[in-house]
């Protein structure tokens, strides 16, 4: 696969603010990407570089590699999903989806086709009559969606599209991305604070704190092998403890040795150690690496979640099994579910430029 | 929640007073002579030559006046949306400042500066340039209905612009609009009723104006509004003064009506 888009060294300030800083990005072709981070992270502003909105200070944009840099948005084979939908007001839906292909100068015939390809594939289907104003917010995202892809651009931008609809719709609306992606088969660059959201849809993350990638991969390289700190704790719940490499394969945290898998940290190393609370194992007391008690319980639906005080570290923990507060509890992790990352010098290193 | 209904009352008579009944007054005199008997003759009057004229040059005046405080007004607005910060306001005040000086004192500050040998053809001569001969004319008086009526147009087409979602017109640009399509297909069409109540407020006290006619047309330009000003004070018949009203208003309705037909949302509209 070859890269559709290209970001090379790109800066952005804004009255002294540096939101970007030398950002360096590659989206592969066809794939899902997904831009993720607390607001301010420079995610949406990556995403208004890439649609044109916005021009970088230093840098340049590919796309299949051609400069771009300087081309206005109206210019660019690409079409952006709003976070609050702009879908015009004085106009029918079918007017809204209709509205970039009358400016490319497409005939009456196939502008009405595409309108009901279009209304069919967000399965709304005898809506282009209606009135935009009078939708709920999930149909004006659908709606939105439509307007943007009946122009085929090779790539959809969305800007936190899901952010205004509540969580079922949300979740529905997941899978909804994902099939028309699938369908479409054209690259998604997708922006938002929603860590699940993130994890659920894309096929690469990318994790940005104060203008700098933080990681990128798959959601599941993301999630079980954080490479700092800040990424351990931005995405899903994580006990993040300080330890000492003591040598490979060994980690003693708040006193207690650890194998792990992890090897490479040099000796008598200190590292942060990143555990997640589904893979703490909670057993009958003596039994395990570490003994603790019991201090919080809350019933979660799928698990119940606790907090365990051991080794003057409270553990959160979620299990499937109940164990009451006040419990003397043996706690173990496995060795591969120790991620080891490298301790930041300074508050400015975690965020450090990635890269990729 | 509906309680203090109570307070609109002190509205209410004064709407009774101030509006409904000269208003019941006016239709009363309209439909009657001297002697108080039923007639048509004061609204078919307006067909007599002097007055069909007059009605007419009011119409093409205040027409004229409306589309160029249009057309001062519009870029305004978009040059306004386009800049947000605090200067925005300074402007806007500079804009609106004319409205806190009484509208007689304006228009008689016109009248001293278009006089023939007034301040402007005074600068004129002292550069050696030809003097302009505008006062009594109807280019003065629409100068004149324009320079107080332009606030009037510039400040409901700001308040809507400035409402039009900036993520609208990104997402038009988005979708291959060229900066002309966003303004045809998107800002002109989603500031109408910023355009349709700027009109209103422009197109309706500049047909009716007699002052600004009377100040800078020298006596020699006769509007509808002066005709029904002679009426009722020199003539003393407030029978035909009622009647001309009657037909001037019937007038004014009917522009409003046409107006609101482009106005689909009904916002914005006054009448």
């Amino acid at each position: 696969m070859s890269n559709i888009l290209e970001l090379q060294h790109v800066s952005k300030k804004f009255d002294n603010d540096l939101v970007l800083d030398d950002l360096c990005l590659e989206v592969k072709e066809n794939t899902f990407m997904t831009l993720l981070g607390p607001s301010g992270c420079g995610k949406t502003t990556t995403l208004r570089i890439i649609g044109g909105f916005i021009t970088p200070d230093q840098g340049r944009v590919l796309f299949e590699g051609k400069d771009i840099t300087n081309l206005p948005p109206n210019k660019r084979q690409l079409n952006t999903v709003f976070q609050k939908y702009a879908l015009f007001p004085h106009m029918t839906v079918g007017e809204n989806i209709a509205f970039g292909l009358k400016i490319s100068g497409k005939s009456d015939e196939y502008i009405r086709d595409k309108i009901k390809y279009a209304l069919k594939l967000v399965n709304m289907d005898d809506y282009a009559n209606r009135d935009v104003t009078m939708l709920s917010g999930g149909q004006q995202q659908r709606i939105a969606i439509a307007r943007a892809i009946v122009n085929e651009p090779k790539v959809l931008l969305l800007d936190e599209p899901l952010g205004a609809l509540d969580l079922k719709l949300r979740q529905d609306m997941q899978y909804e991305l994902i099939r028309l992606k699938n369908e479409l088969g054209i690259t998604f660059i997708y922006v938002t604070h929603d860590q699940e959201e993130a994890l659920t849809m894309s096929d690469t993350v990318v994790v940005m704190n104060q203008g700098y990638i933080q990681q990128m991969g798959t959601p599941e390289n993301i999630y079980n092998e954080p490479e700092n700190a800040f990424v351990a704790t931005f995405i899903g719940d994580s006990n993040i403890l300080g330890g000492i490499m003591l040598r490979d394969k060994l980690v003693r945290i708040l006193g207690v040795d650890f194998p792990c898998v992890d090897t490479g940290f040099g000796e008598n190393k200190p590292v942060d150690v990143v555990i997640r609370p589904e893979d703490v194992i909670l057993g009958e007391a003596g039994k395990g690496q570490m003994d603790g008690v019991v201090s919080h319980l809350i019933f979660k639906g799928v698990h119940y979640e606790m907090e365990v005080q051991a080794g003057g570290f409270e553990w959160l923990v979620q299990s499937t099994s109940m164990f009451p507060v006040g419990q003397p509890v043996s706690l173990s992790v496995d060795p591969f579910n120790i991620q080891i990352m490298n301790k930041p010098e300074s508050e400015d290193e975690e965020a450090v430029v990635v890269d990729v | 929640m509906f309680k203090k209904k109570w307070l609109t009352a002190p509205y209410l008579v004064f709407i009774l007073c101030g509006t409904v009944i000269p208003l019941l007054a006016i239709v009363y005199y309209g439909f009657t002579d001297q002697e108080g008997h039923f007639t048509l003759a004061n609204i078919t009057a307006i067909a007599d030559e002097e007055h069909a004229k007059a009605l007419g040059l009011a119409l093409l005046l205040a027409l004229i006046c409306t589309v160029v405080c249009l057309l001062l007004a519009y870029p305004v607005g978009l040059i306004l949306r386009k800049h947000a910060g605090g200067k925005k306001g300074f402007v806007v005040f500079i804009l609106i400042l004319p409205m806190w000086m009484n509208f007689l004192l304006r228009t008689f500050a016109w009248k001293a500066l278009l006089a023939n040998n007034g301040v402007i053809n005074g600068i004129l001569g002292s550069l050696n340039l030809d003097p302009i001969r505008i006062i009594n004319t109807p280019a003065a008086v629409v100068l004149g209905m324009v320079y107080d009526f332009l606030p009037f147009m510039i400040l409901p087409i700001y308040n809507v612009m400035a409402k039009i979602d900036n993520n609208l017109i990104e997402a038009a640009y988005d979708l291959g609009a060229s900066g002309k399509t966003v303004l045809t297909k998107v800002l002109l069409p989603l500031s109408m009723p910023g355009i349709i109540s700027g009109i209103t407020m422009v197109f309706v006290p500049a047909v009716t104006t007699f002052v600004i006619s009377q100040f800078l047309g020298g006596g020699k330009i006769y509007l509808i509004g002066n005709i029904i000003e002679q009426e009722f004070t020199l003539n003393g018949n407030r029978q035909l003064g009622s009647g001309l009203s009657l037909v001037m208003m019937v007038f004014i309705l009917i522009s409003m009506a046409l107006l609101n037909k482009f106005d689909k949302n009904g916002e914005g509209s006054i009448v």
